[in-house]
């Protein structure tokens, strides 16, 4: 019989079943920063329980670390608790590997996983963090999990689980110029909203997400979340294969051919049935620019902000109608007369060597214009800021005005000091543009790498194919 | 966790779709290392006037008088209505322990976000998911009713209204077992860890590039 990638993916890691369907599933990479851990280790403890595979693990520190002045520690004491409690748990506990504050491969945890090799096909994925599902661009069934769950993966490797429904996500085409990932990631977002994807696992496929690199795959794998899927994956072909190639914990000889023979397998078969199935042209989707409270709230470079009057559901309406306020902004006014006080381009969706390249190719020989406040460059992992630095990308990055910053979560969700203040309107090649989410009262706007560059120089959203 | 059987709460009304986690409880909170004492900051933006930090006195703050939970009348309520897809956003598990310590034991949606549904399962909070047409119906009565409570059965699986009508709803055999009987979930997996090392091996042997 036919079957999904999410079938095989399930198949192979079932290891009890209840007779309700709800099933034991083993978890073969536990990834862990300092946010949703500590809570799970002091349960462990408290229980006297031991971790299960101390090698599944792989830990960092992230969403706390400031992006500056290293060399003075972390000044907020509640931020350097927590990151300090991770320190002492993983030196407890253990680690296939850990990457702390101010190590060289330090970073975004769903950046460190990939470039070491830490994630590979066929692998369960989870981590206390919703943007686990970035994973899944290497077929693997890659998924946020609380706290709870992450003290219930410490102690017996495994997840209680019921399997979810399929959906089929085709993009089939060429996307255009300056339409990148990102932009396919808002425009599947704009078409089945945030809860679109509630109880679905969602392959991406078709042409134009195969003719994605790995880097752009991780961009819209990342943000299935923001469609309300907990995972979304892509079928493993060359390029997965290429990526992981000598990777750190990637395997090598004789193992490495053999694990290549089984991802080969990853994919779903011809003629496997999905229960819901949504096809989107490439060639339909333009540069896209969020103007609401949800991700869902987005329209394309070209467009208007919407008028909520012409909106007839009235619960939907007040929510248009309350995002507007919020984002201090009117019905019908031109996305492109939008002006911007920040520009933050990083976080787990954007901050990888390709998309600081996508953003230093538009900065080049360009400054940011003079109304931009702070336009912050966060690169993902320490690797990352490493290679572009090779590359000379900071260069042009400070030339063009940008701070080139130290790596981490920073001003995706601000627990760190990279923030908005009230009232700033933010370019944010992040992924949520929740009220508050970077800031108390800041106004996000979720773009692409480009097209934040884009808004830097001019000051106010702008279409970057018209700068290409 | 707590036993789930039955409840008769206050209900309070949250008319909106898609609250986010971040909303329900913000960042600044999440660097706590701690499990308890989240309760003072949930909704902590939409329900003070100013800017709550961590480890600060919220009993002192000035409070957002148009905030629904702010209102008198739906002082110690326990049952938290809504629209769809609540709880979206972040996994933090902070959002149910600060719903929790806020008061709610259950609530009901149109629908939830699936993380967060989960995650009110460890946490002994029962979230129902009823047709848009119930909740519309339940919102006209909450604001019509002061005071207006539900009976949530979960043995019965039924949201009794005050008129006695009962709303029927779904949950997983499991789930409400583990609910009803405050089952530890790590106690239940670990019954299988004979199994649970068996896969392992297996794994190792077959698949020993997961196991570098």
């Amino acid at each position: 019989m036919s079957k999904t990638l999410y079938d095989k993916l399930w198949e192979n890691h079932v290891v009890h079943q209840e007779a309700d369907g709800t099933a034991l599933l083993y978890i073969d990479r536990h990834l862990v920063h300092e946010v949703t851990s500590p809570q799970a280790f002091e349960g462990l403890k408290l229980a006297a329980r031991k971790p299960w595979r101390i090698s599944s693990i792989v830990a960092t520190a992230d969403h706390n670390t400031p992006t500056d002045h290293w060399e003075e520690g972390i000044k907020d004491p509640v931020s350097r608790q927590q990151v300090e409690t991770l320190d002492a748990n993983i030196r407890e506990v253990g680690a296939l590997a850990y990457f702390p504050f101010k190590d060289p491969k330090q970073g975004i945890v769903h950046v460190v996983g990939p470039e070491n090799g830490a994630t590979l096909p066929g692998m369960t994925v989870v981590c206390g963090d919703s943007h686990t599902s970035t994973h899944g661009a290497f077929a693997c069934l890659a998924h946020g999990i609380g706290t709870s769950e992450v003290e219930h993966v410490l102690a017996t490797q495994c997840l209680l689980q019921k399997k979810s429904k399929t959906m089929l996500i085709a993009v089939d085409g060429k996307l255009g110029k300056g339409v990148t990932a990102k932009d396919v990631a808002l425009a599947i977002i704009g078409t089945i909203g945030t809860a679109g994807g509630n109880g679905y696992a969602i392959e991406f496929g078709g042409s134009a997400i195969r003719g994605l690199s790995m880097e752009g795959r991780m961009t819209l794998c990342n943000m299935a979340i923001e469609g309300g899927a907990r995972m979304g994956f892509v079928a493993v072909d060359d390029k997965t294969i290429d990526y992981l190639k000598g990777r750190p914990f990637s395997p090598k000889g004789e193992i490495w051919e053999k694990a290549v023979a089984y991802w080969r397998t990853l994919h779903s078969d011809a003629g496997a049935e999905f229960d819901h199935v949504i096809t989107l042209k490439a060639e339909d989707i333009r540069p896209q620019v969020t103007w609401g409270t949800s991700p869902e709230m987005v329209v394309a470079i070209d467009a208007v902000v919407p008028d909520p009057a012409k909106q007839p559901d009235p619960v939907k309406r007040e929510g248009m109608e309350r995002a507007l306020q919020y984002m201090g902004l009117n019905p019908n006014t031109p996305i492109k007369q939008i002006s911007v006080d920040k520009v933050f381009i990083g976080s787990c969706t954007n901050s990888r060597i390709e998309d600081l390249r996508e953003a230093a190719s538009i900065l080049n020989g360009r400054h940011i214009a003079a109304n931009i406040k702070l336009a912050l460059a966060v690169p993902g992992s320490g690797l990352v800021k490493r290679q572009a630095e090779a590359e000379g990308l900071d260069k042009v990055f400070v030339a063009a005005g940008f701070e080139w910053r130290e790596p981490g979560c920073s001003m995706c969700l601000a627990m760190n000091a990279d923030r908005l203040e009230p009232g700033e309107r933010c370019a944010s090649t992040s992924n949520r543009n929740f009220e508050g989410r970077q800031g108390p009262g800041g106004r996000t706007h979720l773009l692409s790498p480009a097209m934040a560059a884009a808004a830097a120089i001019a000051g106010h959203f702008a279409d970057v194919r018209e700068i290409l | 966790m707590e036993k789930f059987t039955r409840l008769d709460g206050l209900v309070a009304p949250l008319d909106r779709n898609n609250v986010d986690t971040d909303a329900i409880i913000p960042k600044q909170f999440l660097k706590s290392i701690k499990r308890s004492g989240f309760g003072p900051n949930a909704f902590d933006e939409w329900r003070y006037m100013d800017i709550g930090q961590p480890g600060e006195d919220s009993s002192l703050r000035p409070k957002n008088p148009n905030f629904v939970l702010n209102q008198p009348r739906y002082q110690g309520a326990q049952v938290l209505l809504t629209r769809a897809n609540f709880g979206c956003g972040s996994s933090r598990e902070h959002a149910p322990w600060a719903l929790l310590d806020f008061g709610f034991k259950a609530i009901i949606a149109e629908s939830f976000a699936d993380i967060f549904f989960n995650n009110c399962y460890k946490n002994g909070i029962v979230p129902i998911v009823l047709p848009a047409a119930e909740v519309e119906a339940l919102f006209r009565q909450v604001e019509a009713t002061p005071g207006y409570k539900l009976v949530v059965d979960l043995q019965a699986q039924a949201v009794i209204r005050p008129d006695g009508y009962g709303v029927p709803f779904q949950i997983d055999a499991f789930r409400k077992e583990c609910l009803i009987n405050g089952w530890d979930d790590i106690g239940l997996t670990l019954r299988h860890a004979e199994k649970i090392r068996e896969f392992e091996e297996m794994r190792r042997i077959n698949q020993p590039w997961l196991f570098s």
